[in-house]
């Protein structure tokens, strides 16, 4: 939890990582695209504060000890969701697979949620395996990467109908969050892997599902904005939004944001760290600390009130993964509604 | 001579940007002999940057610069990316994307290049009519305008240049605001939802540009313009 000027935030990070990308982890043949990879990771976290750099080698492999106090003695977070990323193509045990963070999450009860993954197009045999995963490890999530390749499939969509036996089989099991990766990418290489309309269908036929579109579609978050104003179960998560742009870039970070509220509401939008990309620590307390400029570019962007920054930071992902939060966290009935709604309500009141 | 290629480099942008790749810092040497022969060599932010927008930025280089006149060879050389001998020899061999990518590609890229000169117009939109607006132009008055009697600005050329590369109307009398995808005139009460469109296209692509260019700088320590 995190607390300022007598406010108190729970904090839940959605979007986090346990991985080993060093030397030790790499496919033989597959070195250069292992190397580039975590190298190119690595550049991300450039676009964050000086102070809080790594140099590559913890980079590539950071220990247990340095993930539990950054994320959670330092790092505010009071629930951190793991996403796993198999990429077993370039390293031997995988990036950062559901075994690896659910051993780490096994060992502190109550503080991580371990969740999985699948790939429509493992067949049978990845039925079983996201059976196998939910039921040991207690996922109520997923995470996708429809662009993924997969023995010379260059990308699938979501909207496929192998995808929906898999959402079926996920909704069956007790899953409730889809995790969709539509950001920067590599493969396929000639597809639309940022496309996002393919979550537009399933969002309307999996209304239970809740479709977490994980990076906002950057590049492309007009589409997504323009997609998730019109499906009451697509969330925005923000993973690489503050992280990326709130440090380095304020202006098209206010901008963005701006964007969001105003298209997708504060009501669905989740924050996620990155981690190990970015510590949560600055994120935490820079986006408390934020406020939408006071600039004629950005003077029809609605201002955020505690309660928006409350929601963002922490009880709408509560909500996504029913987590009990203590009242002391929780935002007063009708205290989220910026004032310039109350007015535009009034007003269309009369 | 190097001066005209480095001309000819700054009509290469990145699709996806927006921007040319002179500005953008990814054109990292180029060199001209004394007999014609011409070599550029081309950087990116990152290992992992889509690979079919690298495709397209090579092979608009390598025929920008083919087409300066006194240039005898050209040489366009894509360093450290995870394809750059893929599209190196593609390009040199003035392949398609398709024929460079044996089995792994499926179509040509004219799609994806129209699809974001689409963008380019929506965000460019928002660039013309973002100081109109301020001035007090309502929506409605802005889907009166043609372009013609829109105030002559670097941001209104830029916007009937990428239109014309679309087929667009571009003229005079051609209407402001446009739908990129069918060329239809966009008026009633379709404007608002469309400035806001425009809006948000602008910020999405000026937010990856951003990024880009840090990462870009973190891989080269590279001044960023």
């Amino acid at each position: 939890m995190y607390e300022k000027d007598g406010e108190k935030y729970f904090i839940v990070d959605t979007h986090m990582h346990y991985w080993n990308a060093a030397p030790d982890n790499w496919v033989p043949g597959a070195e250069q695209y292992a190397k580039g990879w975590i190298e190119c990771f690595h550049a991300y976290q450039s676009l964050g504060p000086q102070e809080t750099h790594w140099p590559i080698e913890k980079f590539q492999k950071y220990s247990e000890d340095d993930l539990m106090k950054d994320v959670f003695e330092d790092g505010h977070v009071d629930v951190a969701i793991f996403q796993p990323t198999y990429l077993k193509e370039w390293y031997k045990e995988g990036f950062n697979t559901t075994e690896r963070n659910a051993a780490l999450g096994e060992k502190h009860p109550g503080m991580f949620i371990a969740n999985t993954r699948f790939d429509p197009r493992d067949g049978d045999n990845g039925l079983d395996e996201l059976r196998r995963n939910v039921e040991r490890y207690g996922s109520k999530g997923v995470k996708l990467y429809t662009a993924e390749w997969n023995n010379g499939s260059r990308g699938y969509k979501l909207s496929d109908p192998a995808a929906y036996r898999f959402l079926e089989k996920a909704q069956e099991l007790g899953i409730k969050n889809i995790h969709v990766h539509k950001g920067p990418t590599i493969w396929p290489l000639d597809k639309d892997a940022f496309d996002v309309s393919d979550i537009d269908h399933c969002a309307t036929d999996f209304p239970e599902l809740n479709f977490i579109v994980e990076h906002v579609g950057l590049p492309r978050i007009e589409d997504f904005c323009f997609m998730a104003t019109q499906e009451p179960n697509v969330y925005a998560g923000l993973s690489v939004v503050i992280g990326g742009l709130m440090h380095a870039r304020p202006k098209f970070f206010a901008k963005v944001m701006g964007e969001l509220l105003f298209w997708v509401g504060e009501d669905k939008m989740t924050f996620g760290s990155d981690y190990g990309i970015w510590e949560p620590k600055w994120q935490v307390e820079g986006f408390v600390d934020w406020q939408m400029p006071d600039d004629e570019e950005l003077s029809d962007y609605q201002k955020l009130t505690t309660a928006t920054k409350k929601k963002i930071l922490g009880l709408n992902a509560a909500k996504l993964y029913d987590i009990t939060v203590p009242a002391e966290f929780m935002v007063p009935a009708q205290a989220g509604e910026p004032a310039a709604k109350d007015d535009a309500q009034l007003v269309a009141g009369q | 001579m190097r001066g005209d290629v480095l001309t000819a480099l700054a009509t290469v942008r990145d699709p996806e940007l927006d921007e040319p790749i002179t500005t953008l810092g990814f054109v990292a040497s180029c060199t001209v002999t004394a007999d014609g022969q011409a070599q550029v060599r081309l950087r990116l932010p990152t290992y992992f940057c889509a690979p079919n927008f690298a495709f397209l930025m090579v092979a608009d280089a390598y025929d920008a610069v083919s087409a300066v006149p006194g240039v005898r060879t050209a040489e366009v050389i894509l360093d450290d990316h995870f394809a750059s001998d893929a599209i190196n020899q593609g390009v040199a061999a003035q392949a398609g994307f398709v024929q460079s990518f044996d089995g792994e590609a499926v179509a040509e890229l004219g799609d994806l290049r129209a699809q974001f000169l689409r963008k380019a117009v929506m965000a460019g939109t928002d660039l013309v009519c973002r100081p109109l607006i301020a001035a007090g132009v309502t929506p409605t008055e802005l889907a009166a305008l043609p372009l013609g009697a829109v105030p002559a600005s670097p941001e209104l050329e830029r916007l009937r240049r990428r239109r014309a590369e679309l087929g667009l109307a571009a003229d005079d009398c051609a209407p402001l605001l446009i739908d990129p995808s069918t060329g239809e005139r966009v008026d009633g009460e379709a404007v608002p939802l469309h400035l806001r469109r425009a809006r948000v296209t602008r910020a999405g692509i000026e937010a990856n540009t951003s990024m880009c260019s840090g990462m870009l700088q973190h891989r080269y320590s590279a001044p960023i313009g």
